[in-house]
């Protein structure tokens, strides 16, 4: 078998090789899969309806159809991106085989690329159904947003990354006495990124906060775009050149936090 | 070089490092207030086994973790195959693997698809005869395609050590990789080990508490107390040192403290 090999050393193979390993899970229980399916459709169905009740008594949220439905299905796909990549690191915490990885010829960077593509798969198997189930029960069709749910997509998904890169170390560094972090960080992110309410609400200290993260551009310009019928370019290339600087600066704590994990010996132990 | 300028006939530090499978050069591991490994030096011959003897806390697990690179050393150094670790390790990963109880293999995968991924990580050619030929030596066939999580604990470690083999790592380091076997699988472990030494010409270091496992495999043995390196030679000369028939005589005077006086009582 020839290793496929990109510049700088990384492998096609091995990234391959990881893949494999969490579609072999994935596809060995069923549980795991309707989890995947189980959340987001109860997300959509609730938040469907309380997007009607509120439709009927307002007429701005009349005016403003799919506001809310359309901020669930983005904030999902923020929340099951890094969801999607920690649970696959996770997966190798709890199976204790994240030694076997280490010692393998797996580069770290390969380890990552491979957890970034789980957490598309993931994302796919869980927010299509959510989508179609949308368009189905709420008549709302998020892909009638065009190549802005392009760009909203990426900023979301590389904020994601970043924080599943980041809570892995934690985790990683720690051992898994630290796995609330993977599951209740991106939700301090919630009331920052404004996804159901526009960034004035804040108090001005609070919108300075809500500036330095990328959802808050995503949010406001998916209201932007639905209420207005603008799409803010402007705001989508200012998240772009944040997401930039998170994921540089996740990767680079990444490996800050393995180098101490192999200080402390913390990768044999493992535990909590 | 020598004074006069000629070339020395014996190698020089550099030299031994690089030809020696494993080159461990004071080496040192401080766990906060605890010296977990205090200042050791030893070099294994490639194509030798190799024991690491000693009690719990003896540093046995920890010099094999720096030698991985899975541990960094607080100082010293430690060359693997002619590389420095853990800085060089993508130039010796691929050429080397290992067995621990301090690792599992994923649970729900079957030992088939285990077999898989590791021998794509580790670019194994003609993956799939290579998976049917480990099944064949290692007796797998039988459940090669059952939940690694739904076997026994002898079958565990025969797939661990496929896993281990799957490369055909010229240096393999194995903790413990008898523990929790029946003495007839440890028996078969043992046997296979000695095999793919003499086949392949590998370098073997193995942390073992089995002292009857040490004996029967090792052409060399260190026998290892909080930290630090106690004795390192051959099994015939080290019990010969101590005036014992056994390593274990041998290991019950190391950890209770009756080395000077059984020295002693040899000379």
């Amino acid at each position: 078998m020839t290793d496929l090999s990109l510049p700088r050393g990384i492998s096609v193979q091995r990234i391959g090789a990881m893949i494999l390993r969490y579609w072999y899970l994935l596809m060995s229980s069923w549980p795991r899969l309707l989890e995947l399916l189980y959340w987001p459709a109860l997300q959509v169905i609730t938040w469907g309806f309380i997007q009607y009740y509120i439709a009927e008594n307002s007429n701005f949220f009349a005016r403003a159809g799919g506001t809310l439905i359309g901020a669930v299905i983005l904030w999902d796909i923020l929340f099951r991106g890094q969801l999607g990549f920690s649970i696959s690191f996770l997966e190798e915490m709890w199976s204790r085989n994240i030694g076997n990885l280490m010692m393998s010829p797996l580069r770290p960077i390969e380890f990552l690329l491979s957890l970034m593509v789980m957490s598309l798969i993931r994302l796919a198997i869980g927010i299509i159904p959510m989508t179609v189930l949308a368009l189905v029960m709420f008549h709302f069709n998020v892909y009638a947003l065009g190549l802005p749910l392009i760009a909203f997509f990426c900023n979301l998904i590389f904020t994601s990354w970043s924080v599943g890169i980041f809570v892995s170390g934690l985790v990683l560094r720690n051992g898994l006495g630290a796995e609330s972090i993977v599951w209740t960080l991106m939700f301090a992110i919630l009331p920052l990124a404004c996804v159901y309410y526009p960034v004035s609400v804040l108090p001005a200290w609070l919108q300075a906060i809500a500036w330095v993260l990328p959802p808050t551009y995503v949010f406001e310009g998916m209201r932007a775009l639905l209420i207005e019928r603008t799409f803010r370019i402007d705001l989508m290339l200012d998240a772009l050149a944040i997401n930039a600087v998170l994921l540089g600066a996740s990767f680079w704590a990444f490996l800050a936090l393995l180098r101490s994990a192999k200080k402390n010996g913390s990768l044999l132990s493992g535990g909590e | 070089m020598t004074e006069n300028g000629k070339a020395s006939s014996r190698p020089t530090v550099a030299e031994r490092s690089s030809s020696a499978a494993i080159a461990v050069d004071h080496l040192v591991k401080i766990y906060k207030q605890t010296r977990a490994v205090d200042d050791i030096s030893f070099s294994l011959p490639r194509g030798s086994i190799t024991g690491l003897l000693g009690g719990n806390g003896a540093g046995k697990t920890t010099t094999i973790a720096m030698i991985m690179g899975l541990v960094l050393p607080t100082s010293g150094r430690v060359q693997v195959l002619g590389h420095g670790m853990p800085e060089e390790s993508a130039s010796v990963l691929g050429r080397m693997n290992f067995e621990s109880p301090y690792v599992d293999m994923p649970m729900r995968l079957t030992v088939r698809q285990n077999l898989t991924v590791f021998g794509k990580l580790y670019a194994v050619k003609n993956l799939s005869e290579r998976i049917a030929e480990l099944a064949d030596d290692l007796d797998l066939t039988e459940f090669i395609d059952r939940a690694n999580g739904k076997l026994s604990a002898g079958q565990k470690t025969r797939v661990a050590l496929a896993k281990a083999l799957i490369n055909r790592p010229e240096l393999l380091l194995l903790d413990e990789p008898t523990a929790s076997l029946d003495p007839d699988t440890a028996d078969w472990v043992r046997a296979h080990l000695e095999r793919y030494r003499r086949d392949n010409n590998a370098t073997i270091l193995l942390a073992s508490h089995n002292m009857l496992e040490v004996e029967r495999l090792c052409d060399r043995v260190i026998i290892m107390k909080r930290g630090r390196i106690e004795d390192d030679d051959t099994p015939e000369a080290i019990m010969a040192r101590y005036n014992r028939t056994t390593l274990e005589e041998v290991f019950l005077d190391v950890a209770r403290g009756r080395v000077n006086g059984a020295k002693e009582a040899a000379r």
